[in-house]
């Protein structure tokens, strides 16, 4: 059962709100730059580093939570964001431009 | 001690990933928006992991930890030059004050390979050997411009 409020057990302070709201900041921007990404490129790296945001984002949440478990969530979200980036750029590769 | 520690290494990998959104927001380019993201965000990633190795001292976290580190280290350049290749070929347009293009008039559009069109050789440097796959798809000479 984890707690609805995350306690910090071993992050100094309330300094895990910090690094989890620098990161909020960082999806953001990267959210801005999915959105008007001017070519399917741009949009493809942005969703690469959304994914590193979101792995980034796990693991301190694994670190204010005190759950060891929630890393294996990291390593698969690296797998799969690997693979996603690496099909896009087949199939962007191949396509026929408009 | 461990604590501070790892509140240090966690707070500068969120800084690095979030100087790694600033810059995809923020670079003019798709090149340099994928030199920005790709080192920025590896180290960023590397780091905060490297705060979870500290901050839980297990050995089945430090081993998937350092797993998910190689990985990215390993990864995140494939991930980079692939985007970048596809989109140079995909017709991406550079920055106006982009220095060199050394890219420029060896993709062949038709054949849609790299190494089709033969640039024009400069007289100061010699061309490179071509290997044979390149000779057999595309001769060098006669063909049609």
């Amino acid at each position: 059962m984890i707690d609805p409020i995350p306690h910090p057990a071993g992050l100094a302070g309330l300094s895990y709100l910090l690094i989890l709201g620098m990161l909020g900041v960082a999806v953001v921007l990267t959210f801005i730059r999915l959105y008007r990404g001017p070519k399917l490129a741009d949009r493809v790296i942005a969703l690469d580093l959304l994914a590193i945001e979101s792995i980034g984002i796990i693991v301190n949440y694994a670190m204010a939570l005190n759950r060891q478990m929630l890393i294996d969530v990291a390593i698969v979200l690296a797998l799969l964001a690997f693979l996603g980036t690496v099909a896009f750029a087949r199939y962007l590769e191949k396509r026929v431009e408009p | 001690m461990i604590e501070v520690l790892s509140t240090l290494f966690a707070l500068l990998g969120a800084f690095f990933i979030t100087v790694a959104s600033i810059g995809i927001l923020r670079m003019p380019d798709l090149f340099l928006r994928m030199s920005a993201t790709s080192k920025a965000s590896t180290l960023g990633s590397a780091l905060t992991l490297i705060a979870a190795m500290i901050f839980f001292q297990d050995f089945s976290v430090t081993t998937r930890c350092l797993a998910t580190i190689l990985f990215l280290i390993l990864t995140t350049p494939v991930a980079a030059h692939m985007i970048g290749r596809a989109g140079y070929l995909s017709g991406v347009r550079l920055w106006e004050r982009t220095i060199t293009d050394e890219l420029a008039g060896h993709y062949d559009a038709e054949a849609r390979r790299l190494e089709g069109a033969a640039p024009t050789p400069s007289p100061a440097e010699p061309q490179p050997e071509k290997t044979s796959e390149t000779d057999r798809f595309s001769p060098p000479s006669g063909r049609p411009e």
